[in-house]
Parts: structure tokens; sequence; C-alpha cells
């Protein structure tokens, strides 16, 4: 009975010493059994009644008042909630929530009281608050808001924590990662009054100290390297969350990092940074499924964008007015197209078309922007060189015109009277020669050709493939890239063929160079040099001779064939052909291209600029006079090329005219008969200052959002700040601070700190220093079931909160603790070990994950690759969430599936070999150790009976391990970390379970 | 001291929602609420105790107690299947009446002339009720006394993800519990070896494997511990259930014990329910070790069973996973979806469903006739069916996706076998007679539960969600026996 009496106080309403107070009593009963059909929504409302306004619920109906002020015996509210006719009674049944007599008591009290309307608390604008007078001695005002609630409640404070789990929690909660054993014995025996805030002090300048808080902001957004729809295909985003791992590390203000994210590339001059930031918008899950209707997604693109700025920024459920006004709070459908009108200027597509064709923005390191900076001072310095006069160069030139007039006269062009394709490709010839393919665009292809000619004689021929605008990459070729494979070509004259002797051209890719066509290899292709002219030639073993007789005065027919049999449309686009009588040229001589024969042609005093530049750059090109110059200039392309293509992109935010945005009735995409809205916020939050003559946009949401006269921003983010320290927040629906949300449990307190952080001009890190150095946060978590029973949700916060680790940090103190950690901060995604065939379920394309086998596999959880349908497992199984919506806070569950994730995943086992054989190495007896082991992984020594505990699994396996028949160490070689070359593995092995044992303790994932 | 607002079922939901169990949390919490979780009588006779759902007692007397969902991944056409069109034949290559199809959602044929394609199949009659089904379900048709055919469904999503996770969790939006959480939330699992709700996927030869994401299966907001736990064919057929290497079970155990026997001396100092809970966590690990490689062992059936289902077993088949789906059943794992990602049939819609029918048809069939071998029939739910329909309008060879009709079969004791119920028109494109929502479909399976659907809700920002969502939902009352 004892427990009974408890609990009447805990859960009753009536017990209130004061009055009745709207806000917190009564509006949460109206809210939840009333205004679905008498509330915000106009749509569902019956009988023309709001009960959420006054003047509605007080105004005559003939005669008769829902609402009588002072008088409920008066007033038909409450007449009908207690009326015992089941058809008069309200809610009707079948509503589903009846009131309870406790909510009834509410009801009349507050009416008889006065029935006192106040606005929903959250929407109240921000004032100071008076910090209760609680102690004589100065206490924090944290600390006197909740002193002075514990004080009603006759409660007090706990024992404040002890050092280490002090250190350890502070640790945690700031930086994601453990103190180091040293850390505690060294903070334990500082007596220094300010030794805790030194502490905290240094805690804060971390660079982990933004890595902490990175894990939860990304939840917020939505943060992930995969698009979440269907084929869920990469997009790279990285960078942004390398700028909010920066932005809490250089603690910028939180009003800048708002306006950021949301506008930053409309920012005047907008920085890197800035553009970088806008990447938020670019978040939310996105479609490359062939097939979908585009408007369908915009509209689903834009609602997920205002489920997730409200849900992120104003902790409201504004998302629930998509289709229908809000049923519990003031927002309106035409609230929620307004809002999203604000995000109709991004560029999108509705269908994601290959994840690399949008916006991404490239985002060098510093150290590539100074390597760049060097390549690119060294490239002029040596184009400089390579572009030097000098009287021997001019001399060099005139051979080379000399030789190459030469040359070009061995070669006669040729036009095709016939033109056939046996693969469907259109070919065409045009007056000048040019073959052109066209039309179909088949894999494969075979061209025949026919030619006129007047020569006697074929000794050699000659392919050029020219570049073109209308080909892609500019070709030649027509795959994609603009390369081709040429596998075959044979030159024929009735039933002879041309045996090719020898074959070379202009350029050859790597396993495909020109010689093959003579030797019947795999033919010819010419990357990376796509989008640029070449040839190739063909020299006869034995020069064919043509009879131009046999048709009289005709002249004589040859046939070329092309063989293209490489596939995926590597076939020529552009290409003409010449003939030579003769076969053998001189090794080395001066092969101009089609074009700098033409050029030849010309007198030189005729040729202008741009002709006698071509001749110039040929000539400068080929001279071996200019080698090394023309050496050291492709090392520095490629060294330049290679720099760039290592650079991590992001996708950012474009703006461009913006859409037209209308109200979607029940969401409707594709109804067009809601009217058309622009950018604005939400009606009842407004205040008449924002209007403006000219459209707003989304600098101006963000200035709204972080103006000072917005209720909604800071209680929103301090409230989950609180949370991040005490494991609950102020109003306990960190997402929601709506009308359906919980009455906060210190409402003084929460506009205090939220005053407070606007006040310090948006400081988050005044804000964190405030709360952590509070008595309330330093206190125990530790107390007495009796304690826990009289307070079981901690709403007076008369203890701390215990808290499991969150998924990341859970392996990331594993990693530390056996030294494998790698602490780089930022850089693109890493992947972790994961189990074979996790991502069989994904497709368009099929992946096969491959986990780094460098130092990135070892970097902190919170650089995993996220892959939302299919996040990393041991993550998921630890809470993580997918990021397909805005998460303002985890689930902290407590399942089988973690206990085989710390049991069985590579990562957990490896962590323990590394970490036993260190043991071992560290110290020689078995005690010795073990406080080795303790100190590195729990900060403490362990108990005499925890000694005896491990003593016995430690003798078990070790005998075990050392018996040749059971003697199976595999487990050993877990992992890429090298195998220590020590002489007895059996101890390793057997210390390796004693520090799995150790990684899978409660204790060790928990933060006390 | 006065805690707002704070009613007895706030109390149990965030009590649920902090650990996986509800014993050990409530342990510590006022004694009197504890005796005011009810547990349905199998879950309290076993100590883990881990078993109980919310709905405490059951709303309706429940008439199945397992569901078995054979989800046709990819969109599989009612044309060729179980929705017989003579019309459509007729006006085979002539354009699509624009009555039909003015307005309305069109996903790839997007801008094409929108021509009828006639269904590529004869029909026959099947049973004693003498149902029409394709001749390319020989043996479903030969079941078809068993079968209840839903011609009317209706579906709101074109795209194959977002229809699957609008089928799994009443919402297209992301987030949101699948129904096989919902229902170990609900009622509670009766397993105490293994996971409450198990995913399993095969994919086939004849068309597209549409992409799955692990959403189908998520808990959403209800606490994750009624997620689904997908089994794998190749590996670990749990995700890290495999030991390290050269560790021995007795090794392994001797681990766990450690861990927990250390787990319980530190509780000592710190008073943490969670730790109780962790400790149970480890012997279900722990037990999964043996019961999950156990079941996964084939070698206890026969031959002739075998045979009827054309697979031995382990092999990732769709046959080998329906004799899974057995095996689980009868341990009584509370929903098994077992997905065959295969259906998405833009073209050759005809050599495509002969191939994927001949992978599916034999094993379905098998699968209902051992239920009903095994006396597992009465009380199981059976559910064959895909995301959506296909167009009757031809694309190509093949045919495009289509929401508004579709076929979906039910089985089981508790649904009237050999009836259909419901039609499209006479082309096969819209349901109009007795048309079925997906949420019709959800708000049905749970009063076949025990479960009032407007009464299964959680609260989650600020709202009480329900599996049938916002809409109206109606229990197809004519279907059940």
């Amino acid at each position: 009975m004892k427990h009974l009496s408890l609990l009447m106080i805990i859960f009753s309403n009536v017990v209130y010493a004061d009055d009745v107070q709207f806000n917190r009593d009564v509006r949460p009963i109206l809210s939840d059994k009333c205004f679905a059909c008498h509330g915000p929504d106009e749509k569902t409302r019956e009988a023309e009644l709001r009960l959420d306004e006054q003047a509605s619920a007080f105004a005559d109906r003939d005669g008769s008042q829902v609402i009588v002020v002072g008088e409920p015996a008066a007033s038909s509210l409450i007449a009908r909630i207690t009326s015992t006719d089941e058809s008069d009674r309200m809610p009707p049944p079948e509503h589903g929530k009846a009131l309870t007599a406790d909510e009834i008591k509410i009801l009349q009290d507050w009416i008889q009281q006065g029935a006192k309307y106040q606005e929903h608390w959250s929407y109240i604008p921000l004032s100071r608050p008076e910090v209760p007078v609680v102690a004589k001695t100065e206490v924090s005002p944290i600390d006197s808001f909740i002193r002075r609630k514990q004080l009603e409640a006759n409660v007090s404070m706990n024992d404040p924590a002890d050092r280490r789990t002090l250190l350890r929690r502070i640790s945690f909660d700031l930086t994601g990662l453990p103190p180091t054993y040293k850390e505690v014995l060294a903070f334990e025996k500082d007596d220094s009054n300010d030794a805790y805030e030194k502490m905290v002090d240094r805690l804060l300048q971390s660079p982990h100290f933004g890595e902490r808080m990175a894990i939860y902001w990304l939840d917020l957004v939505r943060y992930a390297d995969t698009l979440g729809y269907h084929g869920d295909q990469v997009r790279s985003v990285s960078p942004y969350r390398d700028y909010v791992i920066d932005a809490f590390n250089s603690n910028k203000p939180f009003n800048e990092f708002t306006t950021e994210q949301l506008a930053g590339d409309l920012l005047p001059n907008a920085s890197l940074t800035q553009k970088v930031a806008s990447t938020y918008n670019r978040l939310n899950r996105a479609s490359a499924e062939g097939g979908l209707q585009p408007k369908e997604y915009l509209a689903k693109y834009t609602a997920d964008r205002v489920r997730t700025a409200g849900a992120v920024w104003l902790g409201s459920t504004i998302g629930c007015a998509e289709c229908h006004d809000h049923k519990f709070d003031p927002f309106s459908a035409k609230d929620f197209y307004s809002f999203g009108a604000f995000f109709a200027d991004i560029k999108e597509q509705g269908i994601v078309n290959g994840a690399n064709y949008i916006e991404q923005l490239p985002v060098p390191t510093g150290d590539q922007q100074t390597q760049l900076a060097k390549i690119d001072e060294q490239l002029k310095q040596t184009e400089s060189n390579f572009n030097r006069q000098s009287p021997e160069l001019d001399a060099a030139y005139d051979e080379w015109e000399t030789a190459a007039v030469l040359a070009g006269d061995r070669w006669k062009e040729h036009n095709a009277t016939d033109l056939k394709s046996q693969h469907g490709t259109t070919l065409t010839s045009s007056e000048t020669g040019v073959v052109v393919a066209s039309g179909q665009n088949p894999d494969k292809e075979v061209l025949e050709l026919e030619f006129a000619t007047d020569l006697a004689t074929i000794g050699a021929l000659r392919i050029d493939v020219l570049a073109d605008d209308s080909l892609p990459a500019r070709g030649p070729g027509r795959a994609a890239n603009g390369n081709f494979v040429v596998n075959e070509v044979e030159v024929s004259y009735g039933e002879q063929k041309i045996e090719w002797a020898k074959s070379y051209g202009s350029h050859a890719q790597n396993g495909f160079p020109p010689e093959n066509l003579a030797q019947n290899a795999t033919g010819w292709a010419i990357l990376p040099k796509a989008g640029q002219d070449h040839y190739l030639i063909l020299e006869a073993k034995q020069v064919l001779a043509l009879s131009p007789g046999i048709e009289s005065e005709k002249a004589a027919k040859f046939k070329v064939t092309i063989k293209q049999n490489h596939g995926s449309t590597h076939t020529l686009g552009r290409f003409k052909i010449s003939a030579s009588p003769e076969s053998a040229v001189v090794e080395g001589s001066v092969i101009p291209s089609a074009e700098v024969a033409e050029i030849l042609k010309i007198p030189t005093e005729n040729r202008n600029h741009e002709q006698r530049s071509k001749l110039n750059s040929d000539f400068r090109n080929q001279t071996p006079l200019l080698k090394q110059e023309r050496d050291q200039l492709a090392q520095l392309r490629t060294a330049k090329k290679q720099i760039e293509g290592a650079i991590v992109t992001t996708l950012v935010t474009v703006a461009a005219p913006p859409r037209e945005m209308r109200v979607l009735p029940r969401g409707d995409w594709m109804s067009t008969a809601g009217d058309i809205v622009t950018p604005a916020v939400p009606e009842f939050l407004s205040s008449s200052e924002h209007e403006q003559a000219e459209p707003l946009n989304r600098v101006d949401l963000a200035k709204w959002l972080t103006s000072a006269e917005n209720p909604l921003v800071a209680r929103t983010f301090v409230n989950r700040l609180w949370m991040l320290y005490f494991g609950h927040g102020i109003s306990r629906s960190v997402d929601d601070l709506g009308s359906q949300g919980d009455w906060p449990t210190h409402p003084g307190l929460l506009d205090w700190l939220a005053i407070e952080f606007i006040d310090s001009g948006w400081d988050v890190k005044h804000l964190i220093k405030l709360i952590v150095m509070s008595e309330t946060y330093q206190q125990s978590s530790i107390v007495s079931p009796e304690m826990r029973s009289t307070d079981p949700f901690n709403k007076l916060f008369a203890r701390q909160t215990k808290q499991r680790l969150d998924a990341e940090m859970i392996r990331d103190n594993a990693l530390f603790v056996s030294g494998l950690l790698v602490d780089k901060v930022g850089g693109p995604s890493s992947k972790p070990y994961q189990p074979a065939g996790y991502w069989a379920q994904l497709n368009f394309p099929k992946r096969t994950y491959q986990h780094d086998q460098n130092d990135d596999q070892y970097r902190r959880g919170l650089y995993t690759h996220w892959q939302r349908t299919f996040l990393h497992p041991s993550l998921l199984a630890f809470d993580a969430p997918a990021r397909e919506e805005c998460t303002a806070k985890r689930e902290k569950s407590n399942t089988p599936l973690q206990a085989l994730v710390l049991l069985n995943d590579p990562t957990y086992v490896e962590s323990a070999r590394v970490f036993a054989a260190e043991i071992v190495q560290q110290a020689e007896t078995f005690e010795e150790r073990l406080n080795f082991a303790y100190g590195k992984c729990l900060s403490r020594v362990p108990t005499q009976a925890e000694m005896e505990t491990l003593r016995t699994l430690y003798q078990s396996d070790y005998e075990k391990f050392s018996h040749e028949d059971s003697k199976d160490l595999s487990f050993l070689k877990t992992g890429l970390a090298p195998a220590e070359k020590v002489e007895n593995q059996s101890e390793i092995a057997a210390w390796t379970s004693l520090t799995r044992v150790l990684l899978n303790l409660h204790e060790t994932i928990t933060r006390y | 001291m006065k805690i707002h607002n704070t009613t007895t079922n706030d109390f149990l939901t965030q009590q649920t929602r902090r650990s996986f169990l509800g014993k050990s949390a409530l342990g510590i919490g006022p004694l009197a609420l504890f005796s005011m979780l009810q547990r349905s009588a199998k879950a309290e006779s076993q100590q883990t105790g881990l078993n109980s759902g919310v709905v405490q007692p059951l709303h309706f007397p429940a008439k199945v107690k397992r569901i078995v969902h054979l989800c046709m991944a990819g969109g599989p056409s009612h044309l060729e299947t179980f929705d017989e069109k003579p019309k459509l034949k007729e006006m085979h290559d002539q354009p699509m009446p624009t009555s039909f199809t003015e307005g309305q959602q069109i996903a790839q044929l997007q801008g094409q002339v929108l021509k009828c394609f006639g269904p590529q199949f004869d029909f026959q009659s099947f049973g004693k009720s003498g149902q029409r089904i394709s001749s390319q379900f020989p043996k479903l048709g030969s079941m078809a006394d068993d079968l209840c055919i839903v011609r009317s469904m209706h579906t709101d999503q074109i795209n194959h993800d977002p229809a699957h996770t609008l089928f799994n969790t009443g919402s297209s939006l992301a987030g949101r519990p699948s129904m096989g959480s919902w229902l170990l939330y609900g009622l509670g699992q009766e397993t105490d070896n293994l996971p409450g709700y198990v995913v399993l996927t095969s994919v086939g030869k004849g068309g597209q494997a549409q992409p799955i994401a692990a959403r189908q299966w998520h808990s959403g907001f209800l606490p994750s511990r009624y997620q689904g736990v997908q089994f794998h064919a190749s590996g670990a057929p749990v995700l890290y259930l495999n030991r390290p290497e050269g560790i021995t079970l007795d090794q392994q155990e001797n681990v766990v014990n450690t861990i927990n026997n250390l787990n319980r001396q530190f509780d000592s100092v710190v008073h943490d329910p969670e730790i109780t809970t962790r400790i149970q966590q480890y012997e279900m690990a722990f037990r999964m070790q043996s019961s999950v490689p156990e079941l996964m062992d084939f070698s206890g059936e026969t031959k002739e069973t075998f045979e009827r289902y054309g697979t031995t077993g382990g092999d990732g088949t769709f046959a080998s996973n329906c004799l899974l789906a057995r095996k689980l059943l009868e341990k009584d794992v509370r929903f098994v979806q077992v997905y065959h990602r295969a259906w998405d049939h833009h073209g050759n819609i005809k050599g495509s469903i002969e191939i994927t029918a001949k992978e599916v048809d034999q094993a379905s069939a098998a699968f209902i006739q051992d239920l009903k071998d095994r006396g597992l029939f009465e009380d199981t739910l059976i559910v064959w069916g895909g995301e959506f329909g296909r167009t009757p309008m031809g694309q190509g060879s093949g045919r495009d996706h289509h929401i508004k009709g579709f076929s979906m079969l039910l089985s089981g004791g508790a649904v009237k076998g050999g009836m259909s119920y419901g039609n499209t028109d006479e082309l096969g494109y819209a349901a109009v007679e007795k048309p079925v929502h997906v949420r019709d479909f959800h708000a049905t399976m749970l009063k076949l539960f025990g479960v009032d659907h407007t009464k299964l809700t959680y609260k989650f920002q600020g709202l009480n969600f329900k599996l049938t969502g916002v809409e109206e939902a109606h229990v197809i009352d004519e279907i059940l026996s």
C-alpha cells in the first residue's frame, strides 16, 4: 500500500497546491482529448467550436455558453463531459479517449478559478525569469531553479559524483571519448579549487568536442552518405560533416551556424565554407528510380525539408500540416506550403539522374590548395620555357616544315563513294571526305567503305580521327568518354587484301597501342587523350597494285573495312581516310596531322595567325629540342589532375528562379486546385515587421529563426543540450514543444537558459559550460531504489542519469582502450569491417562492401559510411538512426543483437586481442596485468571479487589454449592490425578472453 | 510534490522504451504498477518474461497466432496471375480508352501512347470452388479451395521503395514501424531463443532484383527490440552470430557467464536496472548461438518434404526460405516475411513470369500444404502478394507499375478459402468492386490477431500513431471464416 499511495502522489493530477494553470494543467487535456474536433484544424472542426481559443469557447451560443467564467455548473463543457447519456457525452465514445475523473476535476477547477487562457508556453515570447533564491550561499542559477523544485518536493541533491566518475562522465559528454587512466589519477590528486573547471575548459577546446556535437547535429539534419530511396546510391556530402565539426570546435555562434546552413549560398560573396554549409538543404532523401514522376518527388523533397527544418529549429511538428491544418498546433496547411516555398529556389530535379550530375562543389583541403598553387607556379614557368624563342628553334622549325611538306605530299585524301554499316550506324561523307557516324549507336560496328582512286598502287593507309563538339566528350569516338577501339582495318581490292607490316599512330592508350593493328592484337584506343585529333598509319608488307584499266576509263575502287568489336559503343564518330602509293617511310620522320597538312599547302605569306600558331604548336610538340619541357609539362599536368581528382566534393545548394509552389490539398501532388503561395513564416509566429515588398528568401528565414523574438529556436536548442547532459530534456518531448509536447519540468530554467543563450550571442560553449559546471550536473547517478521510486523519471534532477553510450562512442571507446583509434578529424567517410553479404539487397548498381585496408579502418564511428537503407549493422544494433528523417532523441535499447556485436564483431575481437597483447607486455604478474587492464578500460582497479572471477576464466582458457589438441588461435589474427610477435601466444589468447569480457561489460559501455 | 500529467500509460510506454525487458526496468519502479502489467500466460511461465505485449487483454478473440508474408517484391502482374480479363485480350494492341487513364499516375509510361496489352496466359478453373487462376500457377491452383483471392487491392505509391514502405508501415514516410514491429509491440513474442520477427530474402532469374531497404522491417519510432531480424542464406545466418574463429562454444559460454557475473557484481554497487536486462540479453544471445544454427540445419527434414518444396534447404532460394519459414513458425516466431525480389517485369513479361512463377508456385503451395499437415494452418495467416500490380497497358512486351488495382492471396484457417473478393474493372485497371486499400488489409490482419486497429497506438511527437494511419480503415469481415 505504501507504493500505491506514492503513486497517487506522482500520477494524480489533482494534488496541486496552487491554482490550476492553463498551459500546465488544462491545455494537455484539451489538446489530447478535444482539439481534434474543436481545435486549429478548420476542416475537421465540429459545431464551430474552438476550445484552443478563448473567444470561441466563451461565445454566446443561443443563450448558453461552453464556458461560463467562474461557473462550472453553468458551462455546457462540464455538462457534456460529465453527461451520463452516452449520445450526449464528450468526447464521443467512438473517439476512443475518455476523460478521467482527475481530468474532469481539473477542468472544473479551472473554470471555477476564472478559466484563464494562456498562450501555449513555447510560443510565448522569451523574457528572462527571475532566478529563485534558495540558499544562503551563492549557487548557480541552474542549481537555484533545480533546488527550488527539490525543496518543494522535500528532496535534496544527491551526493556529488566521485572524481573518477565525474571525469569519465565529462569526457564522454564533451568529447565522446574516455579519459586516460593517467588523467584520472592526476585529476583525483588535483585539490585545487578549479581542478574541475580546468578540465572542462580543456575538453571544450579539444578537437573531439566538435566530433561529439556533430554526432547529435547530424542526427537532427539527417546527414548520410547515400540517397535513401530505392537504389540508395552514394552522393558525396562529407565536407558538410566536417563543416559541422569545425563549427562546433570554433564555437561558431548558433545564429551564424543556422544562417550558413539554410542560406550560405545566398550570402554576399559566399565563402567556400558557407557554400559547403548550404549542403544542409540537400541532405533530404532523394531517388534515382527510373519511372518516378519528378513532380511527385519534388513535392516529397519539399515536404521533407519543411518537416526537417521545423523539427531542427522550431522543435515543432509542422510536418503534420502537409495534408491538413495541424490538429493541435496553430500551423495551417498554408503555413506548411509557404514554409516550403523558401526552398523552391533550390536547383534540383525530381529524379537524381546518376548521382554525379548534380551540383557537386569541389572542396579542396588546405594541403590540396597549397599543392595546387605550387604546381600552377611550376606549370607557368615550364610553359614559358616551352614557348621560348631562340635561333636554334627557328632553324629547327624550318627543317621541320620542309620535312612535313614532303610527308604531307605522300598522302592523298579519299572521298568514299559508298558507305555501309553492319549494325545500323548511319554514315555520311562530307565534301571534304570526313565520314560522320550518327543515328543508332550500337555497341559494336563494322564499317565498309568504298573509294575510287587514281593511284596505281596503295602502300599505306592513314586514318585521321577527328574530335568534334557533336560527339560525347568531344570524341573522336562515340563511347561516353569519347573513346573508340579500332580492332581491325582491312584494305582490299577485288580478291586481294593488304597484309600490314607495321602500324603506328599519334597516341597509345595503355594496352591499346596503334601497333596492335599490324599484330592482330586487341586494337587501338586513345584514352586519356579523348577530345582531340589523332591519326593511325598502316604500312603494307607488299604494295598493292591497282588496275585502273579493268573497267575501261573508270577509276579503280578499293574497299576499307574497319572492325570495332570492343562493345559499349566504342566506335568511331568522325574520321577521314588517306592513302599513300608507297609503303615505307623513314623512321622518325615528321608526320603532319590532316589539319597541318592542309595548312602546309597554303603559301607561307597567306597563312593567317591561327594557322601559323597551329604549325608552331605542332612543331613544338614534336621537336626533340623541347622534349625535356614537354615531359615536364606532362608530368605536372598529370600531378595536377591527380590532386584535382582526389578533391572531395559536396552537393551544395545552387539557387535558381523559384518553382511555383501551391497548397496541395490533402498533400496530393497532382492537384493544382490549391492557392499559389510565396515564402512566409508560420502566420501565428510572424510579426508584421517582417513584411516587405521583396519576396522573402532563405536568408530571411534564417534571420527570422535567429531573431531574438523567435520564441522556439533557443528553447528547442537549449532543451536538447540539456538532454545531452542529463538524458532527458527539461521538456521531455525534445522533438515536440507544441501543444502535444510535455510541459517542462522547470519552465523557468528552460526560459532562463534560452535567454542566456541568445544574450551570450548564441554562444554554444558558454551554455554547455554553464550546464556542466552546475552542481546538478556533477551529482552522482547512483541512488537508492527508494529514491528512484520517489521520482522514477528523475523529473526533479536530484541525481545524474546513467546513460548507455551512443553507438559510435561504444566503438570509439573499444578502439581507444586498445590503442587502435586513429583520431584524425574530418575527411571522407570510412568503412569499418562489415559482415559479407550485408549489402545483398542493394541494387542499381549491385555493390560489394570493401572495408578500409588502412588507418581509415580505425577512425571514429561518426565517420562511418552512412548507407541509409543498410546502415552499418553494428551501429544499427546500438540504435544509431538511419537518418532518413530528423532524429532528436535516440532510442537506448538493450537487445541480444548488441551482445552479439560486442562478442563477435571483428572490430571488438581485434580490439580485444591488441589490448591483450599490450597487457601481457606491460606487466608481469596476473594481478599487475589485471590492474593495468582495468585502469585502461575502466579507469579503476578491480575489486578482489572481480579479480577472482577473472582469474578463474584466465586459468581455464590458458590451459585450453596451451593444450596442443584444443589449440586454435585463429582469432588472434582477427583484423588488420599486425599480430604481436611474442613467444607465448597462448598467454595472449587467454588474456584476449579477459579483454573481451572487459569490452562487453555494461560498465564499459555506460557513462555514469 | 507533483509530477504533471503522467498517466499510467505513459509510464508503461516510457519504461518499455527504456529497456528491452519490461520486467527488469519495472522491477525497480513502483511495484504496484508492475502488477498492473498483465502478461500472457505463456510469457509468464517463461523465466525471462520478455514477451508480453501492450494489448492486454485482447480486443477480440484471436483467430491467428502467426503470420507469414510471402512478399512478391517488384509488383507481380495481377493480369497474368489471379485476375482474368478476357476483355483486355480482345482489346490487345488497341489504344487504352482515355476514360480509364486520364489524370492518373503513370510511372515509366509517362508521355507514351498507351495501348492495351492482352494477358499473356490462359486461366483455368481450379478446385471444387472453380477459382480462375493463371495456367502458370498449377500448384497454387491445386490449393484454390484454401485460397482467398482479393482482386481489388489498391495503394497510393507507384514506385517500389515508397510502395513497400507503405505496405509495411502504412505510410510512405520513413521512420514508421513496420507491421511486424507493431505486432510484437502489441502482442509480444512467444519465443525466448529466437527473434519474434524474422525476414528472409531471395532473388530470381526472371526480373530485376529490386532493392529492399532495411527500413521495411525497422521498428521506426517503436523500441528497436521490435525490429525484424534478417536471416542470411550465406555467412552467419544472423549478423555477428558466429563466434570468433577458434573460440569453442564452451569458451564462449565461459566468457558470457563471466560478463554476466561481473555485471551482477557491479550492479550491487550502482543499482542499475539496465544491468539486469543486459544480463538477460547476453543469455538470450548465447541461446541464439545454438538455436539459430539448429534451425538452419535441414538434415531433420524428410525426402518427401524436400521433394514437395523442390529444395533440400539452405540454398537461399525462395523454396528454401519457405521451408525455413515453416520451421520458424513451428518455433512460434510470430511474423516471418519472405521476400522474393523478382517481379519487376517491365519487359518480356511472358518469359519472365514463366520463370518467376516456377520459382514460387511449387514452394508456395508446398508451404500451405505443409502447414496443413502440421496443424499450423488453422492459426497462421498466409499473405501472398506484392507492393502493387502492373498496368493493363503494355510497355513494349512488359507492363509498368500500377497502383489502382491488383491482387493478393490470403490463406489460413481464419480466412475463407475457395473464394474471391472484390473486382477490378473489365480491363483490370482499377479496383471498382469492394476496393481494399493496404490499410484495410492492415486492419483486417490486426483483427485476426485480436487487435482493434484503432486501439493499437503509440505516442510519438505528440500523436497517437496507428499502423492504419489517419485515414479510415475497414476490416474486411466478409472474408473471415
